[in-house]
């Protein structure tokens, strides 16, 4: 398991150092100082053997955290275990940097203490983390908050806990995806896919079990084949259905009912949570068209022109669309013009970024430059790094609609028409780009 | 401390009063103040000097001084301040011993606590606390919360078992923590239950043989169904431990897969893995017909690209298990080429691993897309990344014949860049491309040679060689060439100057008469003033080879070469097995076994694949597990060792990896990567070598003789009548029944035994015949005999040095002594036998032909024979009938002395022929004989004489056996 866990800043000094095992040293802090902070060389592998020890780090903004062990622990938990610490950190501080550890230093300890026992992870949820890690001692505690608090942090619904009571009972929904292409000069589409994640704001009362609803494909076929129902028939006539490739969800959802049923239900973490995240490839709304058209004119001259093309419902409108071009690194000077947005070569990005507030569906707009290149006897050629595209849609480009999201609590009195249900769709940008 | 000091001026501007300014204290008297402040009546200030405390104890301060100070501040109900002080003392408390004693009253009493957020701090510290004194009081607390009515406490104290453990094993055993730890399993909390797994996993695991887990359907049952309730980390603990379980049969391991497969949704990367890892494994046990089992691989492909999706360090680790699924299972993943093409801001250990995974994937379905983005890649700016783009290239075209064309058309293009490392790592593939498919690109040789003189890496220098002496012919100055390498041959590489050494050799075989002058210069070279034996060694094979026999060394250098393999850097079967049960870990990372990294016992222990059952239709013979499906590799094809072996085509036997598993390995011709040079005509030569070394004495008695696996082939080949004939040293070979099967693979566990006995130059050899037909490696052989007749023992250990891997077979032949302890068995020569391997232990027992026993001074004094034959009571005399035996007196007498059966005397009566002979037993019995052929009839009567007429029947069957083969 894991041995230890050192917290450095850019400069390689140690902020947090916290040793589980005995057969981790403080020589250890210094190895990995010396051999993958200070290095030269990019880094190679986010694992690392220095001298028969294993180190795995992960970096937010120039904080860096490393998990030392010399045992054969489970990789991909210690990965997700830093990350699920950056998490917990940030809940409680706001942003990882060096102030701000420097500045809970006391409470970060007191977290790696409860949060991982002998290197083994404990309860790491927030939500219960917080009712005993305060920083303000938990004095004032009766008998039953303490048994309370203990048998939430053990219990099966660790992430929430009871008593929780609102006078407006509301859950906010947004469903945001990120759309990732990779397309050729010619626009033939290579890779594309959508990443989503269903992300909840749930203020809700008491243990209210919820139940969510998608146009999955898999479940209006099976409800279709069995005498549409009510609802169903309402909502799948002529509307389309999206097949999900694969989907994770949080740890509330019965994952045993989503094998058996594909229905996804559970009792809801209280406030902002990840209820899902789901990956589809098939039928995906490409937001816009890239054409580029880039023509060397000599050894000293390059005309680029791109088009974008926005493939959408003209009613709706994308915002903050950005296009990346990138110039050679012995660009000399460039001439941009557009038909829209502001355009801009930035020497230090080695690119032309131009930018468009907002933009229709079934527009077209177009940008053309004349790079001039510096004379240059590198041999090497410029490797043509793909134009990248940036934008923010208000749909989901998968096609995926929420159908129903059911809130049952037996004990209180709300149903489920008193609660308050609000749903949004955002698409943006993954990593979309086209080859030039 | 830089920061320390620029957080001191900070604090003068910010009033914000944050806990940074405890990393500020003042250089000068800092130990003495802090002490004054410890000490302090103020709680507040006292709080405020520890937390200074603990910012010098971080950034490396030596602040043991402070010690008593502080533990005196452990007595207080604000638990922030005792937090602070536990941390203080799991740090300093082996550093100081004696003074940590002081800490236990408060420990002990804290573990009485009504608050169960203290009694677990409290019990979690102490097992922090790594000092011995301090441990023995730690027991009772222990022993309480373990049994606390709060599962908190209950969970908290599981895992201080496991440090308690790592302290003093004893003390653990002694105590019985161990059952209460296992009681833990059946907790109502499935925290708890998750923890006490962990901490019982962990415990196991210095314990390989304690079956501590004690894992059996009950309890497997009790772990499935934790693992729908507990915490995301205690679902890894329970995976992971139920990855060690092997169930019983093919339906228990579909119930499990179908219990697990669930977590496959889990939005955390380690359940999904350690989940996957679970199924891998139980996935081998199921029928392939069983529908279940196409689904299973079908719910596989999606949690895996989902991974893909994950933060760059848990997509590093995917893919390196991913890399190892394909090779075991490559029909999950074979439609998502797509997933792993490379984009263009992935992190550069996420690039190369994924390109690793498209060659894999590559299929005649996708390689047109393959090829596209390789060709992308190969314009990247990360050198290595580029070299591994066009070497896949390569790859691509040895893989998928219909894309070779194509292939070789893009790597001229690259060749075209000039781009240093893109033109010599192309050269390099396109060497393999040669070899792959001759006499069909040679065209591209004249652009090949244009690069010549911007090649500085060895590995493409020699594969240049390698095709100017492969297509001397069609090269016209070839020798001018290879010539102009020959001027710095002394500063090159060895991989290059062998590659000199044998082109020119290739060469002077194709142009004979222009190239003499050269050729001698390199023998030179290589022989007399190279310093290494490699080189030294093929020099003089080279010289002898040309100087005695030039037909022959044509024949030798310029054979044809095997065909190179499609797959590369395949990971060794068992290795691979091994590691699909780490998946997830960082052996898995790695690849590479737990036991390269981790010191100590942890992780030494083997995992293995279970072997399918035999239940239900699946009775096809075991080893079909290998190659699940369609492009899976079949049964090993032999690897390419590595791009760099350019040695391939001579004598490579010592660069292939020892381990490589094949199939069992034919009986002729060798089976190593490319013996051109070998295979061809060197037998003798070798085998004049090979039989003078002792390590190699099989046949020569005295020696344990072992013939490691990877020698099979060559002494199953040319060299197998060597020892047949010249070794032994006797008129006639000794009599060896045939080997037969002992024991069937069916009934033990996939190892079979055949084999059989031999006498060698006066000792006693058992020789085995071991077949590994199960899917799993197998490692600690040894042998153990019940007592016997004539008190046969194993003289040495079963010699099997190396690992069996599935499919393998190694003979053994194992020397015994008959000192062993006696027991009479029937029949006589019956021998029970116990072979252990790292699985189980097998029983057999097999008949040994008494003439094994016979030993060499059996001849008896004529006179001597006389007198005992009178002297023993004719009721130990027995008579026997040999029929059918064809042989006149002579032949049969010189045969059965081969046997050590000696005869004394030879009397003619009335034309019946009289053979008297003797015979001793090992344990000194004599038996005498007399023999009487009759011309033209081919029926013999024996008649046998001995003290223990017992062994009567045992010695005919002897004379039977003898003449009889």
């Amino acid at each position: 398991m894991i041995g230890g866990l050192f917290i450095y800043n850019h400069k390689g000094e140690v902020l947090i150092s916290r040793v589980y095992r005995d057969d981790i040293g403080r020589n250890a802090v210094d190895a990995f100082r010396v051999n993958v902070i200070h290095a030269r060389q990019q880094v190679r592998s986010p694992v690392t053997n220095i001298a028969r020890t294993n180190f795995f780090h992960v970096k937010r903004s120039n904080i860096w955290l490393a998990a030392v062990t010399k045992q054969n622990v489970n990789a991909a938990m210690v990965f997700e275990f830093l990350y699920k610490m950056c998490d917990v950190m940030a809940s409680y501080f706001g942003k990882i940097s060096e102030e701000n550890i420097k500045n809970n230093f006391v409470l970060i300890y007191e977290l790696l203490d409860e949060i991982l026992d002998f290197g083994y992870p404990q309860n790491s949820e927030t939500g219960s983390l917080k009712t005993f890690i305060t920083q303000q001692g938990i004095k004032g505690q009766t008998k039953e908050e303490q048994s309370q608090i203990t048998s939430q942090v053990t219990g099966q619904i660790g992430w929430r806990r009871e008593g929780i009571k609102y006078r407006r009972n509301e859950l906010f929904l947004d469903v945001l995806e990120s759309v990732n292409l990779l397309m050729s000069p010619q626009g033939q589409v290579l890779s594309a896919h959508v990443s989503g994640r269903v992300v909840m704001k749930s203020y809700l009362s008491g243990m209210p079990e919820c139940k969510f609803g998608m146009n999955d494909k898999i479940i209006i076929d099976k409800a279709g084949k069995g005498g549409v129902t009510n609802e169903a028939g309402k909502s799948t006539s002529g509307k389309q259905s999206i097949a999900i490739d694969d989907c994770t969800f949080n740890q509330c959802v019965r994952l045993s009912k989503f094998d058996s049923e594909r229905s996804i239900s559970f009792i809801p973490p209280d406030g902002e949570y990840e209820l899902m995240r789901y990956r589809t490839t098939k039928d995906i709304i490409l937001p816009f068209r890239v054409i580029p058209l880039v023509r060397e004119v000599g050894r000293t001259k390059l005309e680029v022109k791109v088009v974008i093309k926005s493939n959408f419902k003209p009613s709706l409108l994308a915002q903050k669309i950005e296009v990346r071009i990138p110039t050679p690194l012995n660009t000399s000077g460039v001439q941009v013009i557009c038909m829209k947005g502001k355009a801009k070569y930035k020497a230090s990005e080695n690119a032309i970024v131009w930018k468009i507030k907002r933009m229709a569906g079934m527009k077209e707009s177009q940008i053309s430059a004349e790079i001039e290149l510096l004379p240059t006897n590198d041999k090497k050629k410029w490797a043509r790094p793909p134009i990248s595209m940036n934008f923010e849609v208000p749909f989901a480009p998968s096609g995926l609609k929420v159908r129903y999201l059911k809130v049952f609590e037996s004990k209180l009195n709300y149903s489920d028409h008193d609660v308050i249900k609000w749903v949004r769709y955002i698409g943006r940008s993954g990593i979309y780009e086209t080859r030039c | 401390m830089e920061w320390a000091n620029q957080l001191c001026e900070n604090r003068q501007f910010g009033s914000k009063m944050t806990d940074s300014k405890y990393f500020t204290t003042t250089k000068k008297g800092e130990i003495f103040e802090l002490k004054a402040e410890l000490n302090s009546d103020k709680k507040e200030k006292k709080k405020e000097a520890v937390k200074k405390v603990i910012a010098s104890m971080t950034v490396g301060k030596d602040v043991s001084a402070l010690f008593p100070d502080v533990v005196n501040c452990m007595q207080t109900d604000n638990l922030e301040l005792k937090k602070l002080v536990y941390l203080y003392l799991m740090n300093y408390a082996k550093s100081q011993p004696d003074m940590a004693i002081m800490a236990v009253n408060t420990f002990v009493k804290d573990c009485e606590d009504a608050n169960p957020l203290i009694r677990a701090l409290a019990v979690r510290t102490m097992g922090c606390i790594r000092v011995d004194k301090i441990t023995e009081y730690l027991c009772e607390p222990l022993r309480k919360c373990l049994k606390d009515e709060d599962p908190y406490v209950r969970k908290t104290a599981a895992v201080c078992v496991a440090k308690l453990h790592d302290i003093n094993a004893q003390l653990v055993e002694d105590q019985g923590f161990l059952d209460t730890l296992k009681d833990l399993i059946s907790d109502s909390n499935p925290m708890v239950v998750a923890n006490a797994v962990a901490a019982l996993s962990e415990i196991a695991e210095s314990h390989p043989n304690s079956n501590l887990l004690d894992l059996n359907p009950q309890s497997i049952n009790k772990l499935l169904t934790a693992l729908n309730e507990c915490t995301e980390w205690g679902q890894i603990f329970i995976l992971d431990c139920l990855a060690n379980y092997t169930p019983r049969d093919d339906r228990e391991s579909q119930s499990i897969c179908e219990r697990v497969t669930p977590r496959l949704s889990h939005a955390n990367s380690a359940v999904v893995l350690s989940a996957v890892k679970v199924l891998m494994k139980f996935m081998e046990m199921l029928p392939k017909d069983l529908d279940y089992y196409s689904t299973l691989l079908k719910k596989l492909a999606p949690p895996l690209v989902t991974l893909l999706s994950a933060e760059p360090e848990l997509q590093y680790v995917a893919l390196r298990n991913i890399n190892l699924i394909v090779q075991k299972r490559p029909e999950i993943l074979k439609h998502e080429m797509k997933v792993f093409f490379v984009k263009y801001n992935d992190p550069i250990y996420v690039k190369l691993e994924k390109l690793d995974i498209m060659i894999r994937l590559a299929s005649q379905a996708n390689i047109a897309q393959v090829l596209a983005e390789l060709k992308e890649y190969a314009t990247e700016v990360d050198v290595d990344f580029v070299r591994k783009a066009v070497r896949a290239i390569g790859r691509c075209a040895i893989k998928v014949e219909q894309s070779a064309e194509r292939c070789v058309s893009t790597l001229l293009d690259l060749i075209q860049t000039k781009v240093n490392y893109v033109v010599q790592e192309a050269i390099v593939v396109i060497k393999d491309i040669f070899r792959k498919y001759p006499n069909k690109y040679e065209s591209v040789i004249a652009t090949l040679c244009e690069n010549l003189d911007s090649l500085d890496e060895p590995e493409a220098r020699a594969a240049m060689i390698w095709i100017v002496g492969e297509y001397a012919e069609r090269i016209d100055n070839a020798d001018e060439l290879l010539e102009s390498f020959l001027e710095g041959f002394h500063d090159e590489s060895t991989q290059v100057q062998l590659q000199l050494l044998t082109a020119i050799v290739k060469l002077f075989l194709k142009k004979p008469t222009e190239t003499q002058e050269l050729v001698q210069q390199v023998l030179s070279l290589a022989t007399q003033d190279s310093d290494n034996p490699d080189l030294r060694d093929r020099g003089y094979i080279y010289w002898r080879l040309l100087s005695t026999d030039p037909v022959a060394a044509k024949e030798v250098v310029l054979a044809e070469k095997p065909l190179i393999s499609e797959e590369t850097d395949l990971i060794e079967p068992t290795l691979l097995e091994e590691l699909i049960c780490h998946i997830g870990t960082l052996a898995s990372v790695y690849h590479k076994p737990p036991s390269a990294f981790v010191e100590g016992s942890r992780g030494v222990m083997h995992k293995r694949l279970p072997a399918r059952t035999g239940s239900g239709e699946s009775t096809e013979s075991p080893d079909v597990g290998t190659a699940a499906g369609g492009s899976a590799p079949e049964a090993a094809p032999s690897i390419i060792p590595s791009q760099g072996d350019l040695l391939g085509d001579l004598l490579n036997l010592d660069m292939a990896p020892p381990t490589t598993s094949g199939p069992p390995p034919p009986t002729t011709g060798m089976q190593m990567g490319g013996m051109d040079l070998l295979g061809g005509g060197l037998d003798s030569l070798l085998g004049g070598d090979i039989g003078g070394s002792p390590a190699m004495g099989a046949g020569f008695g005295a020696a344990p003789a072992v013939m490691p696996a990877s020698l099979n082939a060559p002494v199953g080949g040319g060299l197998g009548d060597l020892f047949d004939l010249g070794g032994v040293g006797m008129p006639m070979g000794a009599y060896i029944p045939p080997k037969i099967v002992w024991l069937p693979a069916m009934k033990a566990k996939g190892l079979e035994i055949s084999g059989t006995f031999a006498r060698r130059a006066g000792v006693i050899q058992m020789e085995l015949i071991l077949t590994n037909k199960a899917m799993s490696v197998m490692t600690d052989f040894a042998i153990q005999f019940n007592r016997n007749s004539f008190g046969l023992a194993p003289a040495g250990p079963l010699q099997v040095l190396t690992p069996l891997g599935p499919n393998q077979t190694i003979e053994v032949s194992l020397p015994l002594s008959t000192v062993g302890p006696v027991m009479k068995m029937d029949p006589l020569n019956n021998l029970q036998v116990a072979v252990k391997n790292n699985i189980d232990v097998f029983y057999f027992s097999c008949q040994y032909p008494i003439s094994m026993l016979f030993v060499e001074d059996g001849k008896m004094e004529r006179q001597v024979f006389l007198a005992t034959w009178k002297d023993i009571p004719n009721d130990n005399e027995s008579q026997f009938q040999i029929k059918d035996c064809h042989l006149n007196s002579d032949a049969a007498s010189s045969k059965l002395q081969g046997s050590n059966i000696f005869t004394i005397a030879k009397r003619t009566v009335e034309g019946q022929d009289m053979l008297y002979m003797s015979i001793k037993l090992s344990n000194g019995i004599w038996v005498l004989a007399e023999l009487r052929v009759q011309a033209g009839n081919s029926n013999y009567t024996i008649s046998l004489k001995c003290r223990a007429p017992e062994v009567s029947q045992c010695v005919f069957q002897c004379y039977e056996a003898v003449l009889k083969n």
